[in-house]
């Protein structure tokens, strides 16, 4: 559990080889070949876990160069991700994981930035969050949606967050281990906060922008999928 | 009036029951008791068709059949939480196998790096 910043060189052009990114899949055959390219520039283990998604991703993925673990049946998001964490956490070079939404609307950029966070500053868990600056536009239905998340969160979790349910985070293997999801589906993004504060490992907030492209718009949460949450949130 | 007591107080408990933390053997427990309940109040029923009647006015309902179906009001929503429950645990269960299925499929692929997968061949191969 220590705090000392790695001493793996963070130096451009090479590959960062103890971050591993963490990618949920579930039918984006048309973005997935793509996001994992660019990752693979910057990162040397990509990945992907397909839930059995049902218009070839999986192969897509695979073939773009990740590591592809194939749920048998579709399950869930937040069943992917704790897949992802549970292989991860048995790999020994792996130090930290970089958990990344399959449609592209994250920056690698924000990614690299946020292990600079967590390496520089000795934190264990990074949150990226599009609300510490003013770059990301969401429309007002989104805003009240998300902003009404946050508070979910904040008050289940004790944390003080200013954005919930943002995809992309930088959790340090040690507290990936303490991480046991039980919310197969949306309700993760609020349960991996919780999960995460009872660590009590330093943390912080990154600011990132989140690219708001019509295919992420069309894939996003809608109102009604907010009201699974906090369903699936109350009743156990 | 009785009867209102009785059914807020019965909404309310299967509301809390479907929050609270499971102990699944006693759920069971209390879905036998129930349906126990339910066969000695059918039989009742049956070989005392007044009696029904009686219970309705003593819980002040006018009627045995009004209460017949506040009671199935209830025995449905009691239903309807139980199964739930039943179906989170299930698929509890289903995630755990089928990640554990996952992971092992993985820890050999990654063994065994030459064996490509057989449900769904690498585009490089």
């Amino acid at each position: 559990m220590t705090a000392a910043p790695s001493n793996v060189p963070d130096v451009a052009g090479g590959r960062d080889s103890e971050a591993w990114i963490i990618i949920p899949l579930y039918n984006e055959a048309t973005v997935i070949a793509r996001v994992v390219t660019e990752l693979l520039e910057r990162f040397e283990h990509v990945v992907c876990i397909d839930d059995g998604s049902t218009d070839g991703s999986a192969a897509v993925a695979a073939a773009a160069g990740a590591r592809v673990i194939r749920h048998p049946v579709n399950l869930g998001q937040g069943a992917a991700l704790q897949t992802g964490l549970a292989y991860v956490t048995t790999k020994p070079d792996a130090r930290y994981i970089v958990t990344f939404d399959a449609d592209g609307q994250h920056r690698i950029e924000d990614a690299e930035g946020m292990l600079r966070a967590a390496r520089e500053h000795g934190t264990a868990i990074v949150f990226g969050s599009r609300f510490l600056d003013d770059r990301t536009q969401p429309g007002w239905l989104k805003k009240v949606i998300l902003k009404t998340a946050v508070w979910v969160t904040n008050r289940t979790t004790g944390l003080r967050l200013t954005d919930a349910h943002n995809g992309l985070r930088v959790i340090r293997t040690d507290a990936a281990r303490l991480v046991d999801l039980q919310q197969d589906r949306m309700a993760h993004a609020t349960e991996i906060v919780f999960q995460l504060g009872r660590t009590k490992l330093p943390w912080e907030e990154y600011p990132v922008e989140l690219l708001y492209t019509d295919y992420s718009k069309g894939k996003g949460q809608s109102v009604l999928n907010s009201v699974n949450i906090l369903v699936d949130l109350l009743v156990r | 009036m009785w009867i209102q007591i009785i059914l807020v107080v019965g909404v309310v408990v299967v509301g809390l029951f479907l929050t609270r933390p499971s102990g699944r053997d006693s759920h069971l427990a209390l879905r036998r008791l129930f349906l126990a309940a339910f066969v000695v109040a059918a039989v009742g029923s049956i070989i005392f068709p007044q009696w029904l009647t009686y219970v309705a006015n003593l819980v002040g309902v006018g009627r045995g059949t009004d209460l017949l179906l506040y009671g199935f009001v209830l025995a449905f929503l009691i239903y309807v939480s139980t199964t739930y429950r039943r179906n989170v645990q299930l698929d509890r269960k289903l995630t755990r196998l089928a990640r554990d299925l996952a992971l092992a499929e993985a820890r050999i692929e990654d063994s065994h790096p030459e064996t490509a997968p057989p449900s769904a061949p690498k585009g490089d191969d």
